[in-house]
């Protein structure tokens, strides 16, 4: 499989080379959030201080430890000297450094985002497919309509809606607050998702609990997502079998099920895996508002928290996470997209 | 705006009821904005709590709030300040996107890159993020959430301005403009510009939609309006907490608002797509 | 009479438009007996593509056979059922098309492609199907067709993918094989290999073929007969050498005459009772030019290079004396567009001298060149109509413009006289002045493009391919319009082009390009009857003279 090397180190070299490339973008990011956060509002000093009644002296302490008093390029290189060795400062609310703080509940928000876009896929792609497939049918009008709908709802009404239908209502779903029942027993944390964890702990009764938990938060951030997902599948899938080529696989007399496969969905996905980067950020903005309702202990809540309670540090630290995890989100859309396409080149 | 346009719209509009609806309906949104503080039948800040958290009925066709507050008048008197806010905000993104985008659409090169490079950091956020942490910096008020959702759009504005020069600067009616004597500045203001707007227009339109949904997630998590003001999200963020002893109507309403102000933008949008490409004029 | 192997029979095809009931092909009755080669010829919206897709079943979901029959080894095909259908399209009977690089998947090897049609019909494995590909490449004359089989169609360039169409489509030895403007898009030496490549095939697997074509002079190169549709309708059908010297229709005679060829002259292009008002003014032949006058233009050792890479064009020297017709031919990527746009002031050349009446404008940049007195002297026409109009200008606002912008007038009345006057001047009637341009047909595109060239009265006049996107009748009219108003103006020309019949029609001398440079020039009928270099040879041995095959047919 000469061939198979040499397309993976295709993909391998262009991963590096993209990587590469978004590394301004990160400075930019790191530059942005310095400017955002220590340059705008008024005295930074006080914006870090730990409240609104702090001493002259403490401010005047931390403008010191902070290096206000020095000029603002040196303090950028100060701040980026900080980030890199991954000191973020400390939260006042919790006590803990920032660092600390958002490792122990960064799975919890990933694996609620990540739940949610597979969901969002899973029952995206296949609508999109079907309504293209028959256009102007009634499955196709039902897809439209549902995409119309689906991107006009909040995800906080929705949220709350899935709530008082499956928890008030119903009683299927459990109490709409946390990741695990309060008195539920956590497995071992290895990787801090919890439906991997408890699998790992062979703990099926642990797992299901937790998957109750987690699927109306990772619905419906899903709903919110699915509609632009079938919409741009369906809209690409169109173009996709209208065109030359699939007059071409029609002429040779390919079979029904390797024109619409092989020819048009392969073709058709492309701009599938380009908008599911752009729907990651809507999901990672999302989060912010699910995590809310749901009372779920993830980043962005734990950014919350300290926002409302004027605690910056945590804020920043969060921005700067989600821009990254972005940015390695959109590395790996990028890879995949060449994968998918050959007309991707290296450079 | 022509006879001729017109007369398209109308043709337009009467074979796609949906958009007619639609703009009826964005009208309808306008009219009780303006007007909103006169036609709510009871006061939305003054409490009543003998009325606290009953359920919609005849006195109240929404319910009422922990406070007793006329759920119905409190989303008619908000009406106003969810529109201000995204109208505002997609205005400013709108002038400044379309004119910087252009340029450099048209221009390319260094100022183009550079241009490119602020977008790309920009655009490195998601965008919801963005906007709390510049609500957050720039101090929690009504008019920072306008300037965040403004810059959180302006990206889009700038690329998709920029995109659709670029693809028209080489066509041989740009050339034309050219070889007939008029200046880049006047190509691009009097040429690329006006043939940019209509699709920018309908970007506008799905836009508004958006930034309603925005703006209302602000204030969903805190930022920017304060209670008691009455507005869509902050009424949501307060039914919220009466969700799982099942007071419903305190967010499926403000919810319903919500969805149907940025069902009604959506809609529009896709209807002047139809209405201002001229290939459609028969 | 040799055994029919397709037999159409009153054939309809009716598209269902927003606008209603479009019958798109009206009656079409032919017949094709094994292993010939039958020529579709008819201009865009004859329905000559339309047979071809009703005949393999690809008809889009719009169209339908309303009435009539297509009768393929005796048995009428538009009766059949999907799954016999299925196994007689790409077995039976195939079809390539026009744009090869679109109609392939771009995401997969081409090989795999291939394999893929074989294994539609063929029970065998991917490998043996792989093999199978390779040879098919081979057949086609691919160059190294074991790396060709896993290059992807962005890979190859236009002739190499309709080469892969090709193989793709003989892939089952299909008795039918239904070519859909082929060539059309490839440059005229490429496609000459092309055709020539097809017509071995054909000829040697005895296979039937229908090729659909515009051109009236590459079906009568390769095809015993023809026939030449007009809106949905067969009117005509004979021996393309009977076609050319006594075709019988009205319609045909036109289109013959209308067909460029190597002895035709511009006064020929439309017959005599078609070309009404827009008849060819009598001017008597201009007086030379008095000694010592500059020329109009002259150019020396321009060059040009973007951003990276090797120079689009390098060294281009040349001149044209007022009222002069010169032509610049080359095949795309030649530089001639490039160079087209640094002499019309749009671009900056990166080195060398332009100047016009002795001036040097070489030297002002592009940005400021339209406060240059000399801007209304140098216009341009350009290629496809339907991108140089603005779309929310009326014809009236194209033709005002330069008016307004160099010719200092103002709105009013002596602004709408100008402009009458211009669209008079190119036969463009005064009602379709408030039209859109989307309101008008290809050929007043074109014709508004000219009047707003003209309008500022220019002395030299760069036109980059002005007929390239138009039909042949479209074309005649459009020519014969130019060399008129060439003749009245005292106007110079630069007629950018790539075929070689209209500019050997159109032009006093010729400059012939090859990746940037000049290859040869000189004065156009001299060259071209006897070219100097290898290039120019190739270039006019691959276009289809008609005389020259009836030559040989005699020998």
């Amino acid at each position: 499989m000469a061939g198979g090397m040499a397309a993976f180190g295709v993909t391998m070299a262009r991963a590096g080379k993209r990587f590469l490339s978004s590394l301004p973008v990160l400075l930019g990011v790191l530059v942005f959030t310095f400017l955002l956060m220590r340059v705008l509002p008024g005295d930074p000093a006080v914006f870090f201080a730990s409240g609104p009644n702090a001493g002259k002296e403490e401010i005047e302490v931390i403008r010191k430890q902070m290096g206000l008093d020095k000029p603002v390029p040196e303090q950028l290189m100060l701040y980026l000297y900080d980030v890199g060795r991954g000191n973020l400062g400390r939260s006042m609310t919790t006590g803990q450094p920032v660092t600390t703080d958002l490792r122990a509940r960064l799975p919890a928000s990933l694996e609620l985002t990540f739940a949610a876009l597979l969901i969002a896929l899973v029952s995206a792609v296949p609508l999109g497919v079907l309504a293209a497939l028959r256009p102007g049918s009634i499955i196709d009008h039902g897809v439209r309509l549902f995409c119309a709908l689906g991107v006009c709802v909040p995800t906080f009404v929705s949220g709350l809606l899935l709530i008082y239908v499956f928890y008030y209502l119903l009683g299927v779903a459990p109490d709409p607050t946390g990741r695990v029942d309060i008195f539920a027993s956590l497995p071992p944390s290895r990787t801090g998702f919890l439906l991997i964890d408890f699998l790992l702990a062979g703990d099926i009764d642990g797992w299901w609990a937790a998957f109750r938990q987690l699927i109306l938060p990772a619905l419906s951030m899903a709903l919110f997502v699915i509609a632009p997902l079938a919409r741009i599948t369906r809209a690409s899938m169109l173009v996709s079998l209208g065109s030359d080529f699939i007059r071409t696989a029609r002429s040779v007399g390919l079979p029904w099920w390797r024109v619409v496969v092989t020819y048009a969905l392969r073709n058709a996905i492309l701009p599938v895996i380009t908008i599911t980067g752009i729907v990651f950020s809507t999901m990672l903005g999302a989060n912010v508002l699910v995590e809310k309702v749901f009372s779920w202990p993830g980043v962005a809540s734990y950014a919350l928290d300290a926002l409302l309670s004027s605690d910056y540090a945590p804020v920043q630290g969060f921005v700067l996470l989600m821009a990254s995890v972005f940015v390695i989100v959109n590395l790996v859309v990028d890879v995949l997209y060449g994968i998918a396409d050959p007309r991707v080149t290296v450079g | 705006m022509t006879s001729a346009t017109l007369r398209h719209a109308g043709w337009i509009l009467r074979g796609n009821p949906l958009t007619a609806v639609a703009a009826a309906g964005v009208v309808l949104l306008a009219l009780v904005g303006i007007f909103g503080p006169w036609i709510a039948p009871y006061d939305p800040i003054v409490s009543n709590v003998s009325q606290a958290l009953s359920p919609p009925s005849a006195a109240h066709i929404a319910g009422t709030d922990q406070l007793g507050r006329d759920v119905f008048s409190r989303l008619i008197v908000a009406t106003r300040l969810d529109l201000a806010i995204a109208v505002s905000a997609v205005g400013i993104s709108f002038a400044l996107g379309a004119v910087i985008g252009a340029i450099c659409g048209y221009a390319g090169g260094r100022l183009d890159r550079a241009v490119g490079r602020f977008v790309d950091v920009l655009m490195a956020f998601p965008l919801f993020v963005l906007a709390m942490a510049m609500v957050a910096a720039l101090g929690n008020r009504v008019e920072n959430i306008v300037i965040a959702t403004a810059i959180i759009n302006l990206p889009f504005y700038i690329r998709f301005a920029r995109a659709e020069v670029n693809v028209r600067r080489n066509l041989g009616w740009v050339e034309a403009a050219r070889a007939c004597g008029d200046s880049h500045i006047s190509v691009v203001l009097r040429f690329l510009l006006p043939n940019v707007l209509p699709a920018m227009a309908v970007q506008m339109s799905l836009n508004l939609g958006w930034a309603i949904l925005n703006a209302a997630g602000l204030s969903f998590i805190g930022l920017g309006v304060k209670p008691p003001t009455p507005e869509w999200g902050i009424m949501v963020a307060e039914g919220a907490r009466f969700i799982s002893t099942g007071k419903w109507w305190l967010v499926a309403f403000p919810g319903l608002a919500l969805m149907l102000a940025v069902l009604c933008f959506n809609l529009l949008g896709d209807g002047i797509r139809d209405i201002l490409d001229p290939r459609m004029r028969t | 009479m040799i055994h029919s192997l397709l037999t159409l029979n009153d054939l309809h095809v009716t598209f269902s438009t927003r606008r209603g009931l479009v019958e798109a092909v009206r009656g079409v009755s032919l017949s094709l007996g094994e292993g010939e080669m039958l020529g579709l010829v008819g201009e865009s919206g004859s329905g000559k593509s339309v047979t071809g897709f009703a005949i393999t079943g690809l008809l889009d979901a719009a169209g339908r056979i309303t009435a009539g029959s297509i009768q393929f080894r005796g048995r009428d095909i538009t009766k059949m059922s999907g799954s016999d259908a299925r196994n007689l399209h790409g077995a039976a009977m195939a079809m390539i098309f026009q744009n090869p690089r679109a109609a392939l998947n771009p995401i997969r090897a081409v090989g795999e492609q291939i394999a893929d049609a074989i294994l539609a019909h063929k029970r065998m494995s991917r490998d043996e199907a792989r093999a199978e590909a390779l040879k098919l490449l081979r057949a086609v004359q691919i160059r190294e067709p074991e790396k060709r089989m896993a290059a992807y169609p962005h890979e190859l360039s236009g002739g190499m993918c309709q080469r892969v169409m090709i193989a793709m489509a003989i892939s089952c030895n299909p008795a039918l094989l239904i070519a859909d403007e082929p060539t059309t898009g490839l440059d005229v030496t490429t496609q000459k290999v092309v055709m020539d490549l097809l017509a071995g095939i054909s000829a040697e697997r005895g296979m039937a073929t229908i090729l659909i074509t515009h051109d009236l002079g590459l079906a009568a190169r390769y095809c015993r007969r023809v026939v030449v549709m007009e809106q949905g309708r067969l009117v005509e059908e004979a021996e393309p050498r009977t076609l050319f010297h006594a075709p019988q229709h009205a319609y045909t005679k036109r289109l013959v005459a209308a067909s460029p060829t190597a002895s035709s002259r511009i006064a020929d292009l439309v017959t005599d009772e078609e070309s009404g008002r827009s008849v060819a003014i009598k001017v008597a032949p201009r007086p030379p030019p008095a000694p010592g006058t500059p020329p109009l233009l002259e150019v020396h050792k321009l060059a040009k290079r973007f951003d990276l890479g090797a120079a689009a064009v390098a060294d281009f020297s040349m001149m044209i004396r007022a009222g002069e017709s010169v032509g610049l031919v080359g095949e795309s990527g030649s530089g001639k567009t490039t160079t087209s746009r640094m002499i019309c002031r749009l671009i900056d050349p990166s080195e060398g001298e332009i100047s016009f009446e002795g001036q040097a404008i070489g030297h002002i940049p592009a940005r400021d060149f339209h406060r240059s007195p000399f801007r209304k002297d140098i216009q341009i026409v350009f290629q496809d109509p339907n991108d140089s109009l603005n779309p929310r200008f009326t014809a009236f606002d194209c033709i005002a413009h330069p008016l307004l912008r160099l010719g200092g007038m103002r709105a009013g009345t002596a602004l709408r006289q100008r402009v009458e006057q211009c669209a008079d001047r190119v036969g463009l009637a005064v009602e379709l002045l408030t039209r859109f341009p989307h309101q008008l047909s290809g050929g007043q595109k074109a014709r508004v493009g000219i009047a707003r060239a003209i309008a500022c009265r220019p002395r030299l006049l760069v036109l980059d391919e002005p007929t390239a996107a138009l039909d042949v009748s479209v074309q005649a009219v459009v020519l014969q319009l130019l060399d008129r108003l060439r003749r009245e103006d005292d106007l110079a020309f630069l007629f950018v082009s790539h075929d070689l019949n209209v500019v050997r029609m159109m032009c006093d001398r010729t400059i012939v390009l090859r990746n940037g440079r000049i290859v040869e020039q000189g004065a156009s009928r001299a060259m071209f009857d006897n070219p100097q270099t290898d290039y120019t040879r190739e270039l006019v041995e691959a276009v289809p003279h008609i005389e020259t095959i009836f030559a040989a047919a005699v020998n």
